[in-house]
């Protein structure tokens, strides 16, 4: 395929551009990506649609059980309700609807998330200050529990009982203001 | 419009700003990416749902200010000429998607333009912060600030396991792309580069040319920037994109002065030919312009040069790139036109040293 752009070099930069919802797809060499400027903002997605062409590419069929077909065709027919994304839309676009999404296909988002995040899966950085709730005490209280067992297997009985009282104000705490919310 | 009032409107402010360890780290950013809770994300919102979130900071963030910071100016995609566009996306203000989004593409940019809040990318926001020199962590804290400042208002898709919700899943979680863009001319010349690329993809980072690609970076500028998103914090992010970016900046340190110690006149030779064309010619193209320039820079780090501004190689990488000019020669021009406004262009920025 030729670069849609200079219709000189082969196209080596592939992705799909959405505007307002109009799809259109683009096949850059990497010349003239660079020289639109969309190497500064799309360069993690390139890797990310091989990473993803390389989970999902069930085109050889017969590679596949009859188990694993079933569940690919259970897969590729849930929809988000909310934005009415499928899955099988989202691994070819590679990018998710909205923050339902992640709901709806949260049991197959381990493995790309793995793939992606070196192995990660769990979000371990900020907060929100107001969605993000009781998570910041919560949080918190995982923190002492740790520091608490820690203590203990060191025998600080009374640093330990120090960290105790404080995990049982931040439980009380923390109850409250679960009480609040309902 | 004089040459110099035109830099002026140009260049960031802060670009021309000395900072910590300037002469290698040109820059820091920090990128959050975050998205509205009740709207779908912009890759299948239409285009009603997205001027809602356009009005959101209509009303509540427009004409405010933060802190220190000068007042945020809402500018809207539809208002913009092309040409403005083009030099807002040379400037890295906004992406070029961004700009392609006619109807309900926007940005809130700081006067000092280190502040560039995109609306309706990819996400539904997407807050920039610009430091010069190797200030990661004074630009995250002030990112931070912003996006607790704009979730004042807004109620972000966010979940607990998940962390912030992107359109993208490379951008889950934190949401964060922490980057510096380095001047490593040394590191090149003594080729070292293509070792140190994938030893540093190794470590989870991505390094890429910011007007070039790999190892052929023009003006031997890259970029270096985190990959993982998920399952870190953005203090530990920040933490380790530092302590990488330190030791580039000890090896690259290393490499000119190996460079000055084994090949002294061999080093001044090229930089002396370089300022020499950049002064002289009559026609460049913006591989070789970038070349030079990168050269000039290495010459005033190490003393060589006198009596140019250090700003020189990144003033000039933007000043020459084709949207800024055609402003500057206020029309269109052919490639080759470009070549010759861009040699002319140089070699005025140059006497205005002299003056
Ligand atoms: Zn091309
Ligand atoms: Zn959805």
């Amino acid at each position: 395929m030729e670069c849609q752009e200079c219709k000189k070099r082969p196209a080596t930069v592939h992705f799909t551009q959405v505007v307002n919802g109009d799809k259109k797809e683009m096949h850059l060499c990497e010349y003239c990506a660079q020289e639109m400027g969309y190497m500064d903002y799309h360069d993690h997605n390139f890797s990310f649609h091989h990473l993803l062409s390389g989970l999902f590419n069930f085109d050889s069929g017969a590679s596949l059980s009859g188990n694993q077909k079933e569940a690919f065709h259970n897969a590729s027919v849930t929809k988000c309700e909310k934005c009415g994304m499928t899955y099988q839309e989202f691994t070819r676009v590679g990018k998710f609807g909205c923050e339902n999404c992640y709901k709806t296909f949260d049991q197959h988002l381990n493995p790309i998330f793995r793939r992606v995040h070196s192995g990660n899966t769990k979000h371990d950085g900020k907060i929100p200050k107001r969605v993000g709730g009781n998570l910041h005490l919560k949080r918190n209280l995982q923190q002492y529990r740790l520091q608490l067992q820690n203590l203990i297997e060191k025998e600080e009985f009374e640093e330990a009982a120090k960290m105790r009282d404080q995990i049982r104000e931040l439980e009380k705490k923390l109850s409250n203001a679960e009480d609040g919310e309902s | 419009m004089s040459l110099q009032q035109f830099i002026n409107e140009a260049i960031s402010p802060w670009l021309k700003e000395e900072a910590e360890d300037n002469d290698i780290v040109l820059s820091s950013r920090i990128r959050l990416a975050r998205n509205f809770k009740e709207y779908p994300f912009p890759i299948v919102a239409d285009e009603k749902t997205l001027e809602k979130v356009l009005d959101v900071f209509a009303d509540h963030f427009a004409e405010h200010s933060l802190g220190k910071n000068a007042n945020l100016e809402l500018v809207r995609m539809s208002q913009l000429e092309p040409i403005e566009k083009r030099v807002l996306v040379e400037k890295h203000l906004i992406s070029p998607s961004l700009a392609e989004n006619q109807k309900t593409g926007a940005a809130l940019i700081s006067e000092d333009e280190q502040v560039s809040v995109m609306i309706n990318e990819e996400d539904h926001i997407r807050i920039q912060l610009y430091q010069p020199g190797f200030q990661l962590e004074g630009a995250l804290d002030y990112a931070s600030k912003l996006d607790d400042w704009l979730e004042e208002k807004i109620s972000y898709a966010f979940d607990e396991n998940r962390g912030y919700l992107t359109s993208c899943p490379t951008n889950v979680g934190t949401g964060m792309r922490a980057s510096v863009m380095m001047h490593l001319p040394a590191l090149v010349i003594t080729q070292q580069m293509n070792q140190i690329i994938p030893a540093i993809n190794q470590l989870g980072l991505v390094v890429r040319g910011i007007y070039g690609e790999g190892s052929e970076a023009l003006g031997n500028l890259f970029q270096i920037s985190n990959q993982i998103t998920l399952g870190k914090s953005e203090e530990d992010i920040v933490e380790d994109l530092k302590s990488v970016v330190k030791q580039l900046i000890e090896q690259e340190r290393n490499a000119r002065q190996r460079l000055m110690k084994n090949s002294a006149i061999q080093l001044e030779d090229k930089i002396f030919r370089s300022y020499g064309i950049l002064a002289n010619s009559r026609i460049i193209q913006s591989k070789e312009a970038s070349k030079c320039l990168s050269d000039v820079r290495l010459g005033i780090d190490l003393g060589l040069i006198q009596n140019v501004s250090k700003t020189i190689l990144n003033e000039l990488m933007i000043l020459t790139q084709p949207g800024f000019l055609q402003q500057y020669a206020k029309k269109g021009l052919t490639p080759e036109e470009r070549d010759v406004k861009r040699a002319t262009l140089i070699r005025e920025r140059l006497n205005l040293e002299q003056e």
